[in-house]
């Protein structure tokens, strides 16, 4: 959608047209010089008006000096200039009537981008369909109570968190997590809102309201971020405050100062009227307006952005504290593992006996019906797992395994215990299976009382989790560390395999809180990456807390600073990365600003340019520190 | 209570008034503005009524800034 003007940008840019029309035409006239001054005065207040009211106004109610006192100032000083002695009434006309250009392009650009982001986060639904007895009704979502049935129609967007309770479609999740693989759902599988129904119609039974859903929650935290300040921020407000009252002084001085010397040491003529129009040149030149707009322009930018990519920071502080960070510090399962168990390896006691096929297929007959992780992965281990064998009189027994009949046979699946219980004479851990592959957990089987042989089931690295440990060390993280709960093996072998030399493991959660303490020691920042699971002391208690998969946790999401959309590890260097380019901008434009208007303050101070240029000068620094900012959008190849 | 508002206003800077002149209202206990999403978030103080403390707020505002607007 393209943005056009508002209506009140509309009739700016007439009163500009039509001031710079008369202007023109003023130009090639030439009258007696009051006569001439009542003529430029039409175009000035035509284009004028407002900024000499909003000074008059801000000087009743004692304001401090602002941009439309400076204007008016500058203006009506140029305009008594040349009443008493130049006769060159364009100059004023001409600064206020590219000022209000300025002003016109600064409110079209800052409307733009609003535009831009509001579109990046089109994630807000307008509407729920809820069936009636006359069929289906468009309702506001916010009156839809837990546990209505919704229907989404194909190209709509889910509005509401809850449950499919009839029908299949693939949902586009992509501007909620950045990721472009659709998501298939059925029956049963939980879907939450803002995702777009992109084929088939769903029913869905809500679990949450509207405000506690996820593209609510989601909003709310972007929308919000940007009143969490970061530094550079307050910067900007603080430098503000002390930057005019500097340069109100120094044009003063500038005014009085030389003409004085002038008179009194030199004992030349004072040529007040020049140094007074210098002084009105430096007021013009010294609003700070590129600085103020462009750097919360920049953060809101980079939030935005960040957000379509699956990731969101909840404030520009935290996007500021994101750039700084030296130390990672991950929770193993769940951020750099699945946090799903897969069968790696299948030692057989006697392969003449029952070789590693038969072990798995006894074992995943056994745990048919189980819904524990382990059944679960011995289940996928073995492909054929509903074939036509026999599964009879299956017993659960707390604490040690499963026993069951498989075609006539009795398979017991369990731990060593269980081997015990069974009278399987399993062998000691250590000799039957050498170091590397302790890294999981060892299911023995029993077959008709006999130990058969054992598997060996651990969580799988997640497929990018290696290079997102180069890319993190790439983006500038010099030192990587991983917490686990789990045992030095299993956690030694990932680590190994990642590539990370700091390993600390049997931690318990509040042994990972006091880990962080440690490692938050003033040089640099610490960030900690969870999944959000019973970790969010330490979320909270890090420099920078990421929640990682955290969609529809809320305590991890209250607890993070930052909230990965998905679970690709991958993000978190991107997110670095983002916050860098974001930061690199924000200074580019500070200096850039400050740079070109105290270069301008001398060369004004010095007589080198007049208010013309001096004007240009301003609305050109800001149209560039603006579309400089809006580059903190152009997130896809961050 | 909180409460978030729409709000118009034209710069950057006149939004950061608007904040100040909001904090100083009778009955808020935090203001804050958000230029770029042109919202204003006003915790209130306990016990005091929106509706009464609002057209405050909205005045003060315009104190500090003729061309803003609340939408409340």
């Amino acid at each position: 959608m393209k943005y056009s003007f508002n209506k009140k940008q509309k009739n700016n840019l007439i009163r500009i047209i039509i001031a710079a029309a008369l202007l023109v035409c003023l130009h090639f006239v030439h009258l007696h010089n009051g006569i001439m001054f009542l003529c430029y005065m039409v175009p000035y207040l035509i284009v004028g008006y407002d900024i000499l009211k909003k000074a008059w106004k801000g000087m009743i109610n004692r304001q401090p000096l602002d941009e439309n006192l400076l204007m008016a100032i500058a203006t009506v000083g140029a305009i008594a200039l040349a009443l008493y002695k130049t006769g060159d009434f364009t100059e004023a006309v001409a600064v206020m009537l590219f000022y209000q250009v300025g002003e016109l392009f600064q409110s079209y650009a800052v409307g733009r981008s609003r535009r831009n982001i509001g579109e990046l986060m089109d994630i807000r639904p307008d509407y729920a369909n809820i069936e009636t007895d006359d069929g289906i009704e468009k309702v506001d979502p916010d009156e839809v109570e837990i546990g209505t049935i919704i229907v989404v129609q194909p190209g709509e967007k889910v509005p509401i968190d809850g449950v499919v309770c009839e029908g299949k479609a693939s949902l586009d999740t992509s501007a909620l997590t950045g990721e472009s693989v659709p998501r298939s759902v059925r029956e049963g599988d939980e879907v939450i809102s803002g995702c777009i129904n992109t084929n088939g119609v769903l029913r869905i039974r809500t679990t949450r309201e509207f405000d506690e859903s996820t593209a609510s929650k989601i909003l709310d935290l972007v929308e919000n971020a940007s009143s969490r300040k970061s530094r550079s921020e307050n910067f900007i407000s603080r430098f503000a405050r002390v930057y005019t009252p500097i340069v109100v002084i120094s044009a003063v001085l500038l005014a009085i100062a030389p003409p004085l010397i002038r008179m009194t040491l030199l004992a030349t003529a004072p040529e007040w009227g020049q140094w007074i129009y210098r002084a009105l040149t430096f007021l013009v030149i010294s609003c700070p307006c590129a600085l103020v707009i462009s750097i919360p322009l920049s953060f809101f930018a980079g939030i935005g952005g960040a957000s379509r990519e699956g990731i969101l920071v909840k404030g520009s502080n935290y996007l500021e504290g994101l750039s700084k960070i030296k130390t990672v510090v991950m929770d193993k399962t769940g951020t750099l593992t699945k946090g799903v168990f897969r069968v790696t390896r299948v030692f057989p006691a006697d392969v003449n006996r029952f070789d590693e096929a038969e072990i798995l297929h006894m074992a995943a007959h056994a745990e048919r019906h189980s819904s524990h992780p382990i059944a679960q992965a011995l289940r996928e281990a073995f492909e054929n797992e509903t074939d036509g064998c026999q599964v009879d009189n299956v017993e659960e027994i707390a604490g040690h395994g499963i026993r069951a009949q498989v075609d006539g046979r009795t398979v017991c699946v369990g731990n060593r215990r269980m081997m015990d219980a069974v009278g399987a004479k399993a062998p000691e851990p250590a000799e039957s299976l050498p170091e590397t592959d302790m890294s999981g957990t060892v299911i023995y089987v029993a077959i008709d009382g006999q130990y058969a042989g054992c598997i060996v089931i651990s969580d799988i690295i997640k497929e990018t989790s290696p290079e997102a440990v180069r890319k993190m060390r790439e983006a500038g993280v010099s030192r990587l560390v991983m917490l686990t709960g789990d045992n030095q093996a299993a956690a030694g072998a990932v680590a190994a395999e990642l590539g990370i030399q700091e390993v600390c493991s049997e931690l318990l959660p509040a042994d990972k809180v006091s880990k962080v303490e440690e490692l938050i020691d003033g040089k640099g920042r610490v960030a900690f990456v969870g999944d959000g699971i019973n970790d969010a002391p330490v979320l909270s208690r890090a420099d920078i807390g990421i929640a990682m998969g955290a969609l529809g946790s809320d305590a991890a999401i209250e607890a993070a600073d930052v909230v990965l959309m998905d679970d690709d590890p991958l993000k978190i260097a991107k997110a670095i990365r983002l916050s860098r380019k974001c930061m690199r901008i924000v200074h580019e434009n500070i200096w850039f600003a400050i740079g070109i208007k105290v270069l301008c303050l001398i060369l004004c101070a010095i007589g080198a340019v007049g208010m013309w240029a001096a004007i240009f000068a301003d609305v050109g620094v800001m149209v560039l520190a603006v579309l400089n900012a809006m580059r903190t959008l152009l997130v896809r190849n961050v | 209570m909180k409460k978030t508002y729409k709000i118009d206003v034209d710069c950057a800077n006149c939004a950061n008034k608007m904040e100040v002149a909001a904090n100083k209202t009778e009955g808020v206990k935090e203001a804050t503005v958000n230029f770029m999403a042109l919202k204003m978030k006003v915790e209130f103080e306990e016990g005091a009524d929106p509706q009464d403390v609002m057209p405050n707020v909205l005045k003060n505002c315009k104190k500090v800034e003729d061309d803003c607007e609340i939408f409340f």
